[in-house]
């Protein structure tokens, strides 16, 4: 019928706004993690609170654990930290701390000031092991499987929620 | 504490009252034919206008006595603001700018109130009833969830300052530019809307509404150019079009609104294509509140965007889905009905601006995938990816060859029915010249690059048409060189301004083919007495001055610049930490010529006292923007047209 | 015109004497002009994932300038301009392309246009065409003095 192609900018415009209605649950600044399902990037770093010692990423295999990524210039982490040093208390995983683009001092000072959740903490002072990480905002949290995999990434500070939600769960999944 | 927050905010609410009544009553009136209620609409946009007017001054009061009791005033505004810049600051958050855009929308239709006095009653009333009703929308969207009023307690002492980056002259009149452009295409959509429902859809609707369009375009034109400039001299990097999805917002309007404005020529001179010309009109204005939602709905990344809320995206798609949604409706209902005007031949001036449309329609929908794509692919879970300047560059180009062949070939096609091969006979000159033009640029630039040529082809080809053009007009076959300017005289306004416009756009093209392919940039480390020499420019470093502000400190580069010997330019590029922010801004320091723009810009200091210093030479990059203002320029010659100044009732 | 001889002369002159006696060359910025522009070529193409809506090349953010490095330090190593991207989607994923890939979620993003631009002109010269062989009663007439 001849009328009926004088509805296709109506149907057309239909489906557009469904997708805006869509797109304003979702946030366009996250960056979603390639990661995710993969081994995690190798590193050979040396501890925070002992500099002659060296962590690898093999060392770690054959344990689920968590990777927070933070800094003693992170605003945000400070906001984070009660509930890390909380949540370690729980032993439910190690927790390894990556010390982001920081001085070793000032980061020891910090984590002397704020409580040390870590089970140790490595220093990765030019930021290149977080990049490889994909990390671009302190700060970030992965969880890694007993085959090394990475399997979730929380950007941003971790809440309660996501502890109770995401987390517990998914490191009782693992564990098995 | 003054009241004048409150009496602004009190005045909002009686103009959505007015409002209310503008949109209903003399669209009631319009349909059962009382002219009481019809007779409502002028005053009713008048009193509408001195209410809005009168918020906007409070607003702006508010910002000139540091009213920071005031939250909007407080969050865009400080005591060390300049006065400009405090004034400015009115337009320089969501809230204000939503005033801003009521505001322009209120002059809009007060100028149509004014001067429509030779339009029927029923059309007038329709026309300002459905203005009416998208003030309604926007006054409702700013009383419900963007207050710009909203009082701050206890008032800070001082306020946050408006970003450094808008401290700009450009700032000033960028924003009422462009919203005096994009809120104008509201006028093409009421009188189509007005057309539909009234059933009168013709060639004089299409001569009434031509005017109101073209002059939309034009502030929409210089508002883009404006923006674009104001990046290039403030943002410090040289570039001016990032295709940024605030920008692409304005950009598609203008496309539609150019298509718009050829498809009115269409239908005036022949009656034909109505129901596209008005879907058209509904389209461009439709664009201009799409637009709106993207910027401050949150739904896209961009550096333009306003503080975002969930609740006001929803209100925004809400009112979009409404207005735009029910003109579609409308549209569909009522277009089928419409005939077919005068005949025309496949090959004729007809069928080539109506080509010209669909092309214009391709890209501004073109950029709109692009814009759009990542939400619709995060929205169907397949991931998150970005479209940028590499996309839309390779994209947008090619589709503006074709465009700008039908723009050498439209004007000199005839009316009706146009033939080919004469055609092309009569174009043979300029397509010589053009690629002849084009390579010995290219030779004369340094070097002959593909792309470039390419890029120079286009430019040349619609100058070369419109000098055609004018020649066959001056100079027929068999006239006399006496006649020539008699003959030049009698062109009519509205045909020169498409001859300016369209060199406009020659000089446009030409001026981002040059810049893309011939610009220069070294980056040297300077101590002071080191010189650079860049295309025959000379730059010598004198080292650098620390300076203040009036709210912010800076340190200003010393450069002279002088060519082959001859006389010594001062260049002081700086970077600035303002205040209160403490952002640090780079300003380039920017030499502009008709040839070519001297670019520097001040690095970081680097070990042993010298600076990283950024030398540019831009050629013909102001041709860039002054191609719009000859397309602007073109737009007021054509509006200026003897027609338009005719008082009604006279023949012709 | 001896005058406008002599004076050319004293201009070049002194144009070659400053170029000569003057001022330093000032020193290229970076050790590798020719590796320092591909590096800007390819970050000016990577988006800044701090501030989102700037290049690397453009953005002063840490990270930003931290990735300028990694990029000049692979380009030394000679890796090609396809493997550098290679290691930014490994870890930033698709979206620190502003060149997005071609795949198949894409198709329709590169496609798009041109196939848009096909079915435009095709369906106007469609439209246009039928239009000119339907009978002249389905038009208005022609005013006798309208044709410009």
């Amino acid at each position: 019928m001849k009328s009926l192609k004088f509805l296709i900018p109506m149907g057309i415009f239909l489906v557009l706004v469904l997708f805006l209605g869509a797109g304003l649950k979702l946030d366009p600044k996250e960056v979603p993690s390639p990661l995710i399902g993969k081994p995690a990037p190798t590193f050979a770093l040396a501890r925070l609170d002992d500099p002659t010692q060296t962590i690898r990423r093999d060392d770690l295999l054959g344990q689920v654990w968590m990777l927070n990524v933070w800094a003693s210039w992170c605003v945000a982490c400070r906001e984070e930290h009660p509930l890390l040093v909380e949540f370690a208390k729980s032993k439910t995983l190690p927790i390894y701390g990556l010390n982001y683009k920081d001085q070793p001092a000032a980061g020891q000072k910090w984590l002397s000031d704020f409580g040390n959740p870590y089970q140790a903490s490595l220093s990765d002072r030019d930021g290149r092991v977080g990049i490889d990480f994909g990390v671009y905002g302190v700060p970030e949290t992965f969880i890694i499987d007993r085959q090394g995999v990475v399997r979730f990434k929380q950007i941003g500070p971790i809440t309660p929620e996501v502890i109770r939600t995401k987390i517990e769960p998914l490191v009782r999944q693992l564990n098995g | 504490m003054t009241l004048i927050p409150e009496m602004g905010h009190f005045a909002l609410w009686l103009a959505l009252g007015v409002a209310l009544v503008l949109g209903v009553l003399p669209m009631a009136g319009a349909a059962t034919g009382r002219s009481d209620w019809m007779g409502l609409a002028r005053p009713g946009a008048y009193t509408l206008f001195v209410l809005v007017a009168f918020a906007f001054a409070c607003l702006v009061a508010s910002f000139v006595r540091h009213d920071f009791s005031v939250l909007y005033v407080a969050s865009n505004s400080n005591t060390a603001l300049p006065l400009q810049y405090r004034i400015a600051g009115v337009w320089g958050g969501h809230e204000g700018s939503l005033l801003l855009w009521v505001q322009m929308l209120c002059l809009w239709t007060v100028a149509v109130a004014a001067f429509s006095r030779h339009l029927p009653e029923a059309v007038v009333a329709r026309i300002l009833a459905v203005m009416g009703l998208v003030s309604v929308g926007f006054l409702l969207f700013m009383l419900l969830t963007s207050n710009p009023f909203d009082r701050l307690f206890p008032a800070p002492p001082d306020g946050r300052d408006l970003n450094p980056l808008l401290q700009d002259p450009g700032m000033v009149i960028h924003p009422p530019m462009l919203y005096m452009g994009y809120v104008g295409f509201s006028v093409a959509f009421a009188f189509a809307i007005a057309a539909l429902l009234g059933g009168n859809l013709d060639s004089t609707w299409a001569r009434w509404t031509r005017p109101w369009t073209t002059v939309a375009w034009m502030f929409l034109t210089i508002g883009i150019a404006l923006g674009s400039s104001w990046a290039y001299y403030e943002l410090g990097w040289g570039g001016w079009w990032f295709w940024d999805p605030v920008e692409n917002a304005s950009l598609m309007p203008w496309l539609l609104g150019t298509a718009l404005i050829h498809s009115l020529a269409v239908t005036e001179k022949r009656n034909s294509f109505k129901s596209w010309t008005v879907l058209l009109a509904i389209l461009a204005f439709s664009f201009s509140l799409l637009g709106t939602f993207l910027v401050r709905s949150g739904v896209l990344s961009s550096v333009h965007a306003f503080a975002t809320d969930p609740r006001r995206g929803l209100f925004i798609l809400a009112f979009l889905t409404v207005v735009v949604g029910s003109s579609f409706a409308l549209y569909a209902w009522r277009a089928p009905t419409v005939g077919l005007g005068k005949r025309f031949a496949l090959w004729s001036k007809e069928s080539a601006l109506l080509g010209n449309n669909v092309l214009l329609l391709v890209a501004a929908l073109a950029v709109l995938l692009g814009t759009l794509y990542p939400l619709v692919l995060d929205a169907l879970g397949m991931g998150k990816i970005s479209v940028g300047p590499p996309y839309f560059d390779a994209v947008f180009m090619p589709l503006m060859a074709p465009t700008v062949f039908l723009m050498g070939v439209g004007p000199l096609a005839r009316w009706k029915e146009t033939d080919l091969p004469t055609l092309a006979l009569r174009l043979r000159w300029a397509a010589v010249v053009t690629v002849l033009a084009s390579l010995g640029t290219g030779w004369l630039a340094g070097e002959v690059r593909l792309v470039s040529t390419l890029g120079l082809v286009m430019a040349f080809w619609i100058a070369a048409s419109v000098a055609t053009d004018l020649w066959e007009r001056v100079h027929p076959a068999g006239a006399e060189w006496a006649d020539a300017g008699n003959r030049l005289r009698q062109i009519p306004r509205a045909l020169v301004g498409m001859m300016v416009a369209h060199l406009g756009i020659a000089a446009f093209c030409f001026g981002v083919v040059m810049v893309k392919s011939y610009e220069v940039e070294r980056d040297v480390k300077m101590s002071v007495g080191d010189s650079t020499t860049v295309r025959g420019y000379t730059f010598s470093f004198n080292g650098v001055k620390e300076l203040q502000g009036p709210n912010y400190v800076a340190v200003q580069g010393q450069m002279l610049v002088s060519r082959d010997g001859g006389a010594a330019l001062e260049m002081r590029p700086e970077k600035r930490i303002y205040r209160v922010q403490q952002n640090p801004m780079t300003e380039a320091a920017i030499d502009a010529g008709v040839t070519r723009d001297l670019y520097v810009s001040l690095g970081e200091k680097v070990e042993g006292g010298a600076w990283i210093v950024r030398v540019y030479v831009k050629p013909f990059i102001d041709w860039i923007w002054g191609g719009c203002l000859l397309m602007a320029l073109g737009g007021l010659l054509a509006v200026t047209d003897r027609r338009y100044r005719r008082k009604p009732g006279v023949a012709g | 015109m001896a005058k406008w001889f002599v004076r050319t002369f004293l201009v070049a002159i002194l144009g070659c004497s400053m170029g000569i006696a003057g001022a330093n060359e000032a020193a290229p910025a970076s050790a590798d002009p020719a590796l320092e522009a591909r590096m800007m070529a390819i970050s000016s193409e990577l988006r800044c994932l701090v501030c989102q809506n700037q290049t690397i090349a453009d953005s002063h953010a840490e990270l930003a300038v931290d990735l300028r490095a990694q990029v000049r330090e692979m380009l030394q190593a000679g890796k090609t301009d396809q493997q550098i991207t290679e290691y930014m989607t490994a870890r930033y994923g698709d979206f620190v392309l502003y060149r997005p890939p071609f795949k198949p979620a894409t198709a329709l993003l590169w496609i798009g246009p041109a196939a848009m631009v096909l079915i435009g002109l095709g369906a106007l010269f469609v439209v246009l065409r039928r239009r000119s062989r339907l009978a002249a009663d389905q038009f208005e007439p022609e005013d006798p003095d309208s044709i410009a």
